[in-house]
């Protein structure tokens, strides 16, 4: 009997995946179609492990989709919408070419509308999941808020962004869920908390807009995303409204609404904007308690967990706790050049109240003459009117502020300032390897002292710059040997008898002659002298062991010899980096000394000079 | 066709006959023939003229009257030049005739007549068909036998002028006709159907020329290189006329006054006169002005459908019923209209559009909370989703105001400048700035396009789970016990010896410590003390002393020297070592062995040759000479102390030679070599013997005269072998800087393979008691390591590199030569290539 011969790739991973081009040929799907899909569902090519046998044996590298995510896309209903289009599209090019306009534009009018709130269920079952894939959500809609209309970006698109945009922020302003902000050459970065997930999202500066190349840029893909994304956040916004039981669509608290009962023109477009300027917390939902604070941790305890974690978690919690008042029942005024929505979004999250020049933007609540105001926020060198009852502080005093969840003394941000560093709030402080500029070093440890007071240093500093003198001197040897042969002559001369001697040499560096030679006739002429103690070199058991280590390196196995070397390079590199920053850092601190000194110099001079005059 | 083209197709050929007519007159012969054919072209042309411009009018009108038209003006204009004509004509008809008669042979006359004659019957016959036929239909019969009458006659007289003359006189007669017609029509209220006219029936043009070429639309230089240029009608070649050179056309150009207006035609290959007319043709077309010249381009425009109602219907069918009728889905659909008025359904526009925008608008709702977690559990998904990984967060660098360390400084700004090629190869994806306060932040320039990648990397990147290593480089070393628990071992250079004036090759120590002998290749041999240094015996051997060795037992003072392809037993004498050991050695080696037992066979004897040893080498201490067929590289003492093991360079299966001192003899152990034998070693308590070649050790036994086991190195050329003094492991030593361990117990492939060195492995040693060996080679240091071997069989051997040593100087890209341990202290003795020896201590 002859079995049948098994064909090849028909099982394992040759059957596994799937050409972009076999896809097509399956779906029966043009490929900007199947773009547009793949982008709706979220289907993505995946890597093989092994490409050759992936491929069917083709060599190159192509596009390769799980078998099964091309099933599933069978399977999707949308399918049918996007071939049902494809005639529509038809219509709508013979109705063009025939001439008959108004058909066409009846056309265009009816465009059938592709309903997808099935696949974001799909995609995210549950809220969390949804709330977990955000980030990139948030970033293209926040950018496409600022779009104009385009060729490729229908202008309602951008306007749904900015809508949900704003919708959202909303509901972080009321679940006070923001926990970082940094202000970045591309745009403001937020960090909020929302159900136990980090969600963090960039706004761009303002004026993003930039018209882009053809080829750099394509809109339509983009658009495509953000079809989808809005769908996603506004559900997702509906949810947060929900939990935080506020009415969706946003609504004006019946109260501001009865304040204002005038003719509206367009009631829609005033509340609309009202919305917009964020000042005015929305409307509840009726009947809803208001006090929804979360109860208290209760630690239960357990084996597993660490006491130590448990307890810092508790601390972070308190911590956390205190950063939703940061700026409660303060007043802000916000000026004119300063931009309002980034401020008013991150005083209005942390419980302040805040205000700008009516004719800057709707939506003003109180005067800039009102004299309960704390802060006003600045951002010129100068201003002409000053209150005294309230502090001029520039911008970045509240992102640094938020930063270091309290109140920052305001000295170094006053007005016409020049201000200190603006640090990221998201450097990673447990991972090692990591330059740690010297402001973070302070805020964390208040006795830490900058290079610059003292030259010395504080003790971890030293030590970590004698290592890395010790390793750019190896480095500059070059050569590992060299080191050894070096340490060899240091513990020969340590390790034979007369090493009295050689201590003395090593002494001797800085003796005058005339002592050496009082010391050589001290030992002509016979006699006893008080013997020298046995001073160990303090580095000798470390030199031992780096030598020890260093032979033992070489007994790595084969298998893992490069792993070794590479992860040893890396480890390399990130020392050179930080070495190469604290040098920096080092030199200009220098400097500006230096110059501060001359200054120094020449106004104690023209004092004097003056004094003489 | 247009119009025009064919009047110029028809004048073509009419100018083309006009030339040959008077060629042919000269011919007498066909003179009449070639007449007549001339003549019924010409008729014929003119009639076909005649339909063409009535086929133009044909779209608007029947107009067989237009016909009737044409002829009666052309024979107007005849009456115009006179009565002579007529007289013409008469006479001429009756020649023709004449020549009908007298040419009867002519198949060809006969038959284009035979065909005209058709020709105007057919014409009858259609006529007759018409509906309303007319007497003026029969009478444009006789009107046209008048004309070819008439035409006939002008041939004769003037043949040229009178057909250029016809074409314009159609042209304006077509379009006086055209007005004629109209006011005809409003004139005549009978509708006359349109007249289908086949125009082959009246006679086609093209049969009749002579020499029509039926080649085709071909390229006519498929023919450049025959006689001819095609075939007429009848399958006759058609024979080009004579071609003309250069100086031919030069003379006609200097004679013939019609030169620059004469053509060829390619599909005949005739020369071609063109007339006044073609020439101004030729220019109007060149003007790009309409050809003809007689054309009005601004005559008046006759509103043909207009919206006044005329008499008669213009079209010649009734209207369709729909048109007067009302209709019927209108009226269905103003009923609806109508209904939904009443009922109050109707919606304004603005009402519409705005329920299309409430259609459009997106609505929310909760989507999540409807769902129990076994509802979304069964939800599809993604196969095996991988979700995307999070950008990574900024760093300080990317900070508005960041550290003054993150800006670039003037040399790293200087890289960045230069990979403005390559971005992708820069620190950051963007350039550090500092901004004094954020007013003055500009926007992102990459913004979008950042984002766009992400986009694109969202959809298009392949994505796979990778798994991180969490582990640290140091988790990749073996842990290993400290080299501080594992003391003692020579960590430093406690002596050097010098003495040798070239690089010592071989040293060894005594069986107890005391002594120290070197060979070098400067010729001497030195014996040392070991606690002092001090040299205390030298002798001088002429030739470099390739290596020494101490016999390893104690009762005897007896070195083996190899010394070229010698080698010398040597005692060192009565000041080095016991006085008593070395004077019995003297008396045991002065009296020679019984002669009965020197028993060599031929082939040992041809290569070892035991010496008689002169009194001035007894004096200088040498007792014993062995001569061998090839240098000596190697020795090696039996643990007894009866046998050494010499290794020849390069002896093939006599590399190895074995001799028995206290019997004087030698034995060649291997009958056939197994490769090149680098060393040989006695095992230290069983009768084994190791054999190094240059990939392989392989262990024989001696009393069983067997192969017991081959190991495997892989290495690619072993330099040297030692063997640990429990005799169950072996080190070897090779060229390509390994050092490699075997457990003889465990396996024939290494235990472990050490890389410890940088440059070749020329030395290995094992010490006798520590658990010590050490390795040295062409790179400065000497490395020692532990090597611990347990008795337990199932503990592998423990190696833990201790400590590098440096080595003595390095000469010659040589280093150490030979290692020795010290048989009862931790101390290394190493023969530097740099004439010293170092003891490290």
């Amino acid at each position: 009997m002859v079995s049948k011969k098994k064909k090849k790739y028909s099982s394992g991973e040759g059957a596994q995946f799937m050409t972009r081009k076999a896809a097509l040929k399956k779906l029966q799907l043009t490929l900007k179609d199947f773009r547009r899909i793949c982008i709706l569902k979220g289907i993505y090519p995946r890597e093989p492990r092994n490409r050759k046998r992936a491929q069917k044996g083709a060599g190159g590298i192509k596009t390769l989709y799980h078998t099964k995510d091309i099933k599933f896309l069978l399977h999707e209903p949308i399918i049918w919408k996007l071939r049902e289009l494809k005639v529509y599209q038809q219509k709508i090019r013979r109705a063009r070419a025939m001439k008959e306009y108004g058909k066409m534009r009846k056309y265009f009018r009816d465009y059938p509308d592709i309903n997808i709130d099935h696949i974001v269920k799909e995609r995210y079952p549950t809220f969390v999941d949804a709330l977990r894939d955000l980030d990139d959500c948030l970033t293209l809609c926040f950018l496409f808020s600022t779009f104009p209309s385009l060729k490729r970006v229908p202008r309602d698109q951008s306007m749904l962004c900015r809508r949900l945009t704003v919708e959202f922020m909303h509901a972080v302003i009321t679940a006070k869920a923001l926990r970082k902000v940094f202000v970045s050459v591309k745009g403001f970065y937020y960090q909020v908390e929302l159900e136990g997930q980090t969600i963090t999202w960039i706004v761009p500066h303002h004026f993003s807009f930039q018209p882009q190349n053809k080829n750099d840029v394509d809109f339509k893909i983009m658009s495509t995303f953000v079809e989808f994304y809005t769908m996603m956040l506004g559900f997702v916004n509906f949810k947060l409204f929900h939990t935080l039981n506020l009415v969706y669509p946003p609504k004006l608290p019946a109260s501001f609404s009865a304040e204002k009962d005038k003719d509206l023109i367009d009631e829609h477009t005033y509340v609309a904007e009202r919305i917009a300027a964020m000042n005015l917390s929305l409307a509840r939902v009726e009947g809803a308690n208001e006090a929804e604070e979360l109860p208290e941790i209760d630690v239960f305890p357990t084996e597993d967990e660490d006491p130590k974690k448990l307890e810092e978690a508790k601390l972070e919690a308190e911590k956390v706790k205190k950063l939703k008042t940061l700026f409660k029942g303060l007043k802000f005024f916000i000026n004119r050049e300063v931009p309002r929505e980034p401020m008013v979004f991150i005083i209005r999250c942390f419980g302040g109240e805040c205000s700008w020049d009516k004719d800057h933007f709707v939506g003003a609540t109180f005067d800039e003459s009102d004299e309960t105001i704390a802060y006003q926020i600045v951002d010129r060198p100068s201003m002409e009117k000053q209150y005294l009852s309230r502090y001029y502080v520039q911008p970045q005093w509240v992102f640094d502020s938020v930063n270091a969840r309290t109140l920052l003394p305001i000295n170094k941000y006053l007005m016409g300032a020049v201000l200190p560093p603006h640090l990221s709030p998201f450097v990673d402080k447990i991972k090692d390897q990591v330059y740690i500029p010297p402001e973070v070093a302070q805020m964390n440890n208040p006795d830490f002292k900058p290079l610059d007071d003292d030259q010395s240093g504080t003790d971890i500093e030293e030590a970590s710059d004698e290592d890395k003198e010790e390793e750019s001197e190896e480095d500059s040897e070059g050569d590992a040997d060299e080191a050894l042969a070096k340490q060899y002559r240091d513990e020969v001369a340590e390790d034979s008898p007369s090493g009295e001697d050689n201590d003395d040499e090593d002494d001797n560096d800085d003796m005058d002659p005339q002592k050496k030679k009082l010391a050589k006739e001290k030992k002509k002429s016979m006699a006893v002298t008080t013997g020298v103690t046995y001073k160990e070199h303090p580095y000798q058991k470390e030199i031992e062991d780096k030598q020890a280590f260093r032979l033992r390196e070489k007994l790595v196995r084969k298998k893992h010899k490069k792993l070794y070397k590479s992860m040893k390079a890396g480890q390399e590199e990130r020392k050179k980096e930080i070495w190469l920053l604290r040098k920096k850092r080092r030199l200009h601190d220098e400097k500006v000394k230096e110059e501060k000194k001359a200054e120094k110099k020449k106004q104690r001079m023209q004092a004097f000079e003056a004094a003489t005059a | 066709m247009p119009p025009f083209r064919t009047g110029l197709l028809k004048r073509k050929i009419d100018s083309k006959e006009s030339k040959k007519v008077p060629e042919k007159n000269t011919s007498e012969d066909e003179s009449g023939d070639s007449e007549e054919y001339d003549l019924i072209g010409g008729e014929l042309n003119v009639e076909g003229d005649d339909t063409d411009s009535e086929h133009e009018d044909e779209k608007e009108t029947g107009s067989d009257q237009e016909q009737d038209e044409v002829l009666f003006d052309d024979s107007a204009d005849s009456a115009l030049s006179g009565d002579e004509q007529v007289e013409y004509a008469s006479d001429e008809s009756s020649e023709l005739t004449d020549s009908e008669n007298d040419e009867d042979s002519d198949d060809g006359s006969a038959g284009e007549i035979d065909d005209e004659k058709e020709a105007s019957d057919s014409v009858d016959s259609g006529a007759e068909s018409a509906n309303g036929k007319s007497k003026s239909q029969t009478k444009t019969n006789v009107q046209v036998q008048e004309v070819t009458a008439k035409t006939k006659q002008k041939q004769k007289v003037k043949l040229k002028n009178q057909k250029q003359k016809k074409t314009p006189y159609d042209d304006k007669q077509t379009h006086d006709s055209i007005n004629r017609l109209a006011s005809t029509i409003e004139k005549t209220s009978v509708t006359q159907p349109v007249e289908q006219k086949d125009e082959y029936e009246s006679g086609d043009t093209s049969d009749e020329e002579e020499r029509r070429n039926t080649v085709g639309d071909v390229p006519m230089w498929w023919y450049n290189e025959y006689q001819h240029v095609g075939y007429d009608l009848d399958g006759r070649r058609i024979m080009k006329p004579p071609q003309r050179d250069h100086i031919d056309d030069f003379l006609k150009k200097c004679e013939d006054p019609d030169f620059w207006r004469t053509v060829r035609d390619p599909t005949t290959g005739q020369d071609v006169v063109l007339s006044k007319e073609d020439l101004q043709l030729i220019q109007r077309l060149r003007e790009g002005r309409v050809p003809n010249p007689e054309h009005d381009e601004y005559q008046p425009w006759i509103e043909w459908f207009s919206r006044e109602v005329m008499a008669t219907p213009l079209r010649a069918f009734p209207e369709h019923k729909r048109s007067f009728l009302p209709s019927r889905s209108e009226q269905l659909q103003i009923s609806r209209i109508v209904h939904a008025l009443k009922m109050g359904w109707t919606k304004t526009r603005k009402q519409l559009a705005e329920e299309r925008r409430k259609r459009r608008e997106k609505n929310f709702y909760n989507l999540w909370g409807s769902a129990t977690s076994e509802e979304e559990r069964a939800q599809r998904g993604i196969h095996k989703h991988i979700p995307a990984p999070k950008r990574p967060l900024p760093s300080h660098a990317e900070s508005y105001n960041p550290p003054p360390e993150y800006l670039l400084d003037d040399k790293e700004m200087k890289e960045w400048n230069k990979l403005s090629e390559t971005p992708w190869k820069r620190k950051y994806t963007f350039l550090p700035q500092r901004f004094g306060s954020l007013r003055a932040v500009p926007a992102y320039e990459r913004f979008t396009r950042e984002r766009f990648l992400r986009c694109l990397d969202l959809y298009l990147a392949p994505r796979a789970i990778k798994m991180r290593l969490t582990i640290k480089p140091e988790d990749l070393v073996p842990k290993l016990p400290s080299p501080r628990d594992l003391q003692p071992f020579p960590t430093s250079e406690a002596l050097c010896f010098r003495g040798h004036t070239a690089l010592v090759r071989s040293v060894d120590f005594d069986p107890s410590g005391q002594y120290i002998v070197s060979g070098s290749d400067d010729g001497t041999v030195k014996v040392w003390e070991t606690s002092s240094g001090r040299c205390l015996r030298t002798v001088s051997l002429q030739e470099p002393v390739s290596r020494v060795s101490w016999l390893p037992t104690g009762a005897l003072t007896l070195v083996a020297v190899a010394v070229g392809s010698r080698v010398l037993l040597l005692n060192p004498g009565a000041r080095v070592g016991a006085h008593r050991a070395a004077q019995r050695t003297d008396e045991l080696l002065q009296e020679p062995p019984p002669q009965g037992d020197v028993r060599m066979d031929e082939r040992t004897a041809a290569c070892v040759k035991w010496d008689e040893v002169s009194t001035e080498e007894w004096a200088l201490g040498i007792r014993i000479a062995i001569t061998h067929f090839k240098p000596v590289v190697h020795l090696c003492w039996h643990a007894r102390g009866d046998y050494l093991c010499a290794t020849v360079r390069d002896g093939g299966a006599r590399a190895v030679v074995v001799h028995q001192v206290s019997r004087r003899r030698s034995q060649l152990p291997f009958a056939r070599s197994k490769g090149l034998v680098q060393c040989a070693l006695f095992h230290p308590t069983r009768p084994l013997l190791a054999v190094a070649t240059q990939r392989a050790v392989r262990l024989y036994d001696l009393v069983r005269q067997q192969l017991v086991r081959k190991l495997l190195t892989g290495a690619q050329w072993i330099s040297s072998m030692a063997m640990h003094p429990a005799g169950d492991n072996l080190l070897v030593g090779s060229y390509d800087r390994k050092c490699i361990w075997f457990d003889l117990e465990l396996s024939s492939k290494p235990y472990q393979t050490l890389r410890l060195h940088g440059g070749a492995v020329r030395s290995v040693a094992f010490h006798r008691r520590y658990p010590l060996f050490a390795s040295a080679g062409d790179d400065p240091y000497i490395v020692v390591s532990h090597g611990m071997v347990y008795n337990d069989l199932l503990q592998n051997p423990l190696l833990v590199p201790l400590k590098q040593l440096r080595g003595p100087a390095v000469r010659d890209e040589l280093c150490a030569l030979e290692l020795r341990f010290h048989p009862e202290q931790p101390w290394l003795l190493a023969a530097g290539a740099d004439a010293t020896l170092r003891l490290y201590s």
